[in-house]
């Protein structure tokens, strides 16, 4: 009679890696479903081509690095990765920026680093950096929001847009970003600061159609639903509260130290919150595990450090919104981070 | 001390960071009575069942045994006895497949049960305050008790502390899924526990008594509160549900809110710990004079039809108690002795229950999914959230598979539990306590291998220190040789006659003189011969006492002979080393060797004229040789204590003594008293008489040599080793005329011993060589043992052994002693 060996603990509590990532994939729902409503089809098609180019490219890479492709591709990792840059990436940009953005993804930053579990910066955050820097014009090739468009803009006219640069009826990315009266649109978080440099208060740029009635047409119900899929990982333990605390938090102690010094110049921690990728930021790009701090104290030091990042990018940097940026550096500080954050180990008071 | 009470009045605990939540599964077996099992056909009893070492064998393959009797015998604190668990014949003694998740073989007792149950004779006590506490602690060792909740301590040494402790802590927490002995225990005999309780509360008079139970076993709780109404010393504490309460750390923090310091007892804070079915044992055992038989075992898991706690005899095969509880065999079934957490599988069922077998569990894969595959650690952190120690479970695994051993011991791997509560929730699968064991198991190899080498180092340089000095001595030896040959060569031109006179050797000695004066008194050696020149030799005493009272005397004699005399000196070197370790245990361990050569050789003329007390030479021989060789005793102590428990005290005691003395010629008598390292006394004593002419007589020294192995390990021990080496070389060269000689060197201990050589041999032109005896004596409690040799030979070759005490001495008492010599 031969028994089957294991090493204890023979139980486990069943949550599997593969499971956590699609459960992360699924509660991204709620943001895109808020951004397909405002901005169109053209998320949609920017998600599905991101996540396509990732698979591909992990599989591509994966064969390169002669690793067993069908349980690592199974792990949900590189989907997620697409689904990061397909959000992130401008609803009306060319595929190849899409594609570029992936493939880096998953080839550089990812796999040449060991692969899940080894990268040092977020895949998808790495790309969106590269690509903003590379490709500034199509990058931000926002749509506006839909209600601000003179027509609607049909699913196949989107991939087609993306596809070849016009639609099928023949109108350039310009043109349909073109407002109804005329003004090229720009994102609530650029306009905002294209009108500060031209010393416009923040209530008068405010007057923006962009803007909306609250804080960003279109920008605050995608913000609501990425929160609304953060709350629902945090409700089922998948990520940890700890770093969209810190975050959220650090993010409105800054915002509203710089708007009791200044209220003219300064926007509204509301503003900060729902405006750009932070909610997003916060429940799905920083807590990816892999490049986030472990240890407790080091994760709310680096979520405050993000979030430090972030302000202080959105407030005097050149780029417009600051996740991505805030988030690389906040990666490359982690080791140090959780050098310094060890927790005491039992039975080690004093010592340590 | 007063608010921990008031919290603990309240109810009100504390917690440990992590812990897990595993699916309790409890249900399966806790609603049912502890059954009592038929007789297996056969029973396997593991000698060694417990961290320790095994006993003596006390049976014999085909011996009939009672039930209750003991099968070995415990040789040293940290072994423990077994027992017969029912009457039967001892059908074989061979090694077998024991509980260890190596599935290793160890030496194993086969008994054929006859079924008739006959005990041995037992002795039962009504009233356990009549026993004094030593005698209960004795028989708590007698019934081969070992704690029973894990690693199987002996209980023994737990108890045997001084009274006084703040917390008696007992453990009744059972945090691991499906297993209910202890629950199901308690239900049914919750009197018995709480008069072991009273038994070690008797023993150890700690301020409190805390039983720390978690809060999902409602019934056993009831009867606890119930059955210890009487006693307002013992608080129930009822805990909250999470694994892993019951680890000895976290019940503590819990209970008391302290935090035991890394690498040390919880004795350092004033904590013992026993597991509950301990405390039942022990009641058993003292009051019923019940050894440690049986225990419930908790047979468990949905591949059984009948999951159900048993009374199991030990040395049960697993295969009885599963077929007793319907076992069905699933595809890739894993039978599993302990909790799912933390206990381990079994290579086969033919393993028997040992004392430390609280659960068997045979999961179906449902249950309990086999090992999946593993991926990559996805650093999310769950692990530290969920490790009770604060460890950093994720760079410990990645250190791990690096072998990164130096950041492992950084990282504190060391204070690893192994509970399993990280591997339980990573999301990757990786099973991170695998890693962490095998990277420990390195890191422990490796140091022993260092300190071997360390060892290997101290002893190379010793015996080249050794090599040195006897190079320097033979040297000497030589040039003095010369000398006195052409000494030799006038002299007997001078001499008219040929008569040679023999001198008497005498020595006495008293031991323990009440008033521990010390008298040295010189040798007479007269030399008769009318035409004999004579020449006074000098005589060199030397005398040290360190203990102020005692006074040294001696009495140099001068006699006018015409023989030189010449006196070397004793050399005497002592290192000793410490070399404690920090953590936490004391283990002592011993080994000490010893070798004791005294060798005489080639006296060829012994004209003696007194041999005085005790023993007493006398080698008269012409041409010969005489040999007299010493005795060796050796002692080897290994490893007397693992991890958590021990005291270890390595003592390394090298010692080299060589006395030598060479070409006496006249009547030369000398006395030497070696260093004793012990605070307790023996005296062995050689003495020779070799008086001769033209000869040489050589004695030589005794090597005392002890080797102390690494006695403590990591998380527990306290290793004080020392090592010792002295050399003590005395050396007296060429007395021509009558000589005496006293050496006392000096005593490195309080208290003495007195070896002592006294040699005569007057001789004209002679060469003596007489070597000197080492002893190395320990005494237990002030006895004190003379071995004696004497030596007696003519014309021939002799060999001699001499003989060694050796005793231990772990009293304080003292004893004085003093030394006469002729
Ligand atoms: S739980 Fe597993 S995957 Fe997560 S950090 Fe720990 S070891 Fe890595
Ligand atoms: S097995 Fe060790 S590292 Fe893992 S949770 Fe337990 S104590 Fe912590």
């Amino acid at each position: 009679m031969t028994f089957w060996i294991a090493s204890s603990p023979h139980n486990h509590i069943k949550a599997a890696t593969p499971s956590l990532m699609r459960f992360v994939i699924m509660a991204a729902i709620p943001g895109v479903f808020a951004q397909w409503y405002f901005f169109g089809w053209g998320t949609i098609v920017q998600i599905a081509l991101a996540i396509l180019f990732a698979v591909l490219a992990e599989i591509t890479f994966l064969a390169i690095r002669d690793k067993n492709i069908k349980s690592q591709i199974t792990d949900f990792s590189a989907v997620l990765t697409g689904l990061l840059i397909g959000i992130s990436v401008p609803s009306l940009a060319p595929w190849w920026i899409t594609a570029i953005g992936s493939i880096f993804a998953i080839g550089v930053v990812k796999q040449l680093y060991g692969g899940l579990g080894f990268n040092l910066f977020n895949p998808a955050m790495a790309a969106y950096v590269l690509l903003l820097i590379s490709f500034p014009l199509q990058m931000t090739s926002w749509q506006p929001v839909n209600s601000l468009l003179v027509d609607d803009i049909s699913f196949f006219n989107n991939l087609w847009l993306v596809l070849t640069g016009y639609t099928w009826e023949g109108f350039s990315v310009e043109q349909i970003r073109m407002s109804v009266d005329g003004i090229t649109m720009a994102t609530p978080l650029d306009t905002l600061k294209t009108d500060l440099t031209l010393g416009l208060t923040v209530n008068e740029s405010f007057a923006n159609p962009v803007f909306g009635e609250f804080i960003g047409l279109g920008w605050e119900w995608v913000n609501i639903g990425f929160l609304l899929g953060g709350l629902l990982l945090i409700a089922k333990k998948a990520i940890d509260w700890v770093i969209p605390a810190s975050f959220l938090g650090s993010l409105l102690i800054f915002s509203f130290i710089a708007y009791t010094i200044s209220p003219d110049s300064s926007a509204s921690t509301m503003f900060h919150w729902l405006s750009g990728g932070t909610m997003l930021g916060a429940f799905f790009i920083l807590t990816d595990p892999v490049s986030a701090a472990t240890t407790k104290k080091g994760r709310v030091l680096y979520a405050a450090l993000a979030a430090l990042l972030v302000y202080l990018i959105r407030k005097f940097g050149g780029y417009p919104d600051a996740i991505a940026f805030a988030v690389l550096l906040c990666n490359m500080a982690v080791p140090l981070i959780d050098q310094y954050c060890r927790p005491r180990t039992y039975g080690h008071k004093g010592v340590n | 001390m007063d608010s921990v009470l008031e919290r603990i009045n309240k109810n009100h605990f504390w917690k440990f960071p992590g812990g897990i939540h595993p699916p309790e599964q409890k249900f399966l077996t806790n609603d049912k009575p502890i059954k009592n099992l038929r007789l297996p056909k056969e029973l396997i009893l593991p000698l060694k069942q417990h961290i320790g070492n095994g006993g003596e064998l006390l049976v014999k393959t085909g011996d009939k045994v009672l039930k209750g009797q003991a099968l070995t015998r415990s040789d040293n604190p940290m072994s423990v006895p077994i027992h017969a668990p029912t009457s039967g014949t001892i059908s074989a003694i061979k090694n077998s497949i024991i509980a260890h998740p190596s599935g290793m073989s160890e030496l194993c007792v086969f008994l054929t049960p006859d079924g008739q149950e006959t005990w041995v004779a037992r002795n039962i006590v009504e009233n356990f305050y009549s026993l004094s506490k030593k005698n209960i602690v004795e028989k708590i060792a007698d019934a081969g008790i070992a704690g029973m909740g894990g690693a199987g301590f002996p209980t023994s040494i737990k108890v045997n502390t001084s009274p006084g402790l703040k917390y008696l802590i007992i453990n009744a927490a059972e945090c691991e899924p499906y297993i209910t002995a202890d629950d199901l225990l308690i239900r049914e005999h919750s009197s018995a526990i709480i008069n072991g309780i009273d038994i070690l509360n008797h023993l150890l008079e700690p301020e409190i008594i805390l039983i720390g139970i978690e809060d999902n076993k409602p019934q056993a709780i009831a009867a606890l509160q119930a059955a210890s109404q009487k006693n307002d010393k013992i608080k129930v504490c009822v805990l909250p549900t999470k694994y892993p309460t019951g680890g000895e750390k976290q019940l503590i923090q819990a209970l008391t809110g302290q935090e035991v310091p890394s690498g040390v007892l919880p004795l350092s804070l004033g904590v013992v710990v026993q597991n509950i079915a301990t405390v039942f044992s022990i009641s058993e055992a003292i009051i019923n004079d019940i050894p440690l038989l049986r225990r419930v075992v908790t047979v468990t898991g949905q591949a059984l039809q009948k999951p159900q706690n048993v009374w199991a005899l030990i040395g049960t095969p697993i295969q009885h108690l599963v077929e007793q509880c319907g076992f069905n065999e699933t595809e890739q079934q894993r039978v599993i002795m302990g909790g799912p957490l933390m206990g381990f599988a079994l290579p086969t069922l033919q393993v028997p229950v040992v004392k430390t077998t609280n659960c068997i569990l045979a999961p179906t894969n449902i249950e309990i999914s086999p090992a999946s595959k593993e991926l990559e650690c996805i650093r999310c952190g769950q692990c530290s959230d969920a490790c009770p120690s604060s460890l950093l479970p994720q760079e410990l695994q990645w250190q791990a598979k690096a072998k990164e051993f130096d950041k492992l011991e950084e990282l504190n791997l060391f204070d690893c539990i192994e509970c399993g509560a990280c591997a339980y929730v990573c999301p990757s699968q990786i099973p991170l306590v695998q890693y962490y064991r095998v990277a420990k198991a390195e890191i422990r190899h490796n140091r022993v291998q260092d300190f071997k080498a360390d060892r290997a180092k101290l002893r190379f340089e010793a015996r080249k220190v050794r090599l040195e000095k006897e190079k320097v001595a033979r040297e000497e030896k030589h040039q003095k040789a010369l000398a006195a040959r052409k000494a030799a060569a006038k002299t007997s031109e001078g001499q008219a006659n040929n008569s040679a006179i023999a001198a008497a050797l005498a020595r006495v000695k008293a031991k323990k003189a009440q008033g521990g004066e010390a008298e040295t008194t010189g040798i007479d050696s007269s030399v008769d011969g009318g035409d004999v020149k004579s020449r006074a030799a000098q005589a060199i005493a030397r005398a040290k006492a360190k203990k102020a009272a005692q006074q040294t005397t001696s009495t140099p004699v001068t006699v006018e002979s015409d023989s030189k005399s010449q006196a070397a000196a004793a050399i005497a070197r002592v290192k000793a080393k410490k070399l404690a370790k920090e953590q936490a245990a004391q283990a002592a361990s011993e080994i000490t060797e010893e070798i004791v050569k005294p060798e005489v050789a080639k006296s060829k003329v012994a004209k003696s004229k007194t041999a005085e007390p005790e023993v007493v030479k006398l080698s008269p021989a012409d041409e010969k040789k005489a040999k007299a060789k010493a005795a060796v005793a050796k002692a080897k102590a290994k490893k007397l204590a693992k991890e958590q428990a021990a005291k270890a005290v390595t003592e390394i005691t090298e010692e080299a003594v060589k006395p030598e003395i060479a070409k006496s010629k006249a009547a030369k008598s000398k006395v030497a008293k070696s260093k004793v390292a012990e605070p307790e006394t023996a005296e062995p004593e050689v003495v020779k008489l070799s008086p001769a002419d033209e000869k040489k007589a050589k004695a030589k020294a005794a090597v005392a040599k002890a080797k102390a192995k690494k006695l403590a390990k990591e998380q527990a021990a306290q290793a004080a080793s020392e090592i010792t080496e002295e050399t003590v070389k005395p050396e007296v060269a060429k007395p021509k005329a009558a000589k005496s000689k006293v050496a006392e060197p000096e005593t490195a201990e309080p208290e003495t011993a007195e070896p002592e050589i006294a040699k005569l041999s007057p001789a004209d032109e002679k060469k003596a060589k007489i070597a000197k005896a080492i002893t190395k004596a320990k005494a237990n409690k002030s006895s004190v043992s003379k071995p004696s040799s004497s030596i007696s030979d003519d014309d021939k070759k002799k060999k001699i052994s001499a003989a060694i005490s050796k005793a231990k001495a772990k009293k304080a008492t003292a004893t004085i002693n003093k030394e006469e010599s002729e």
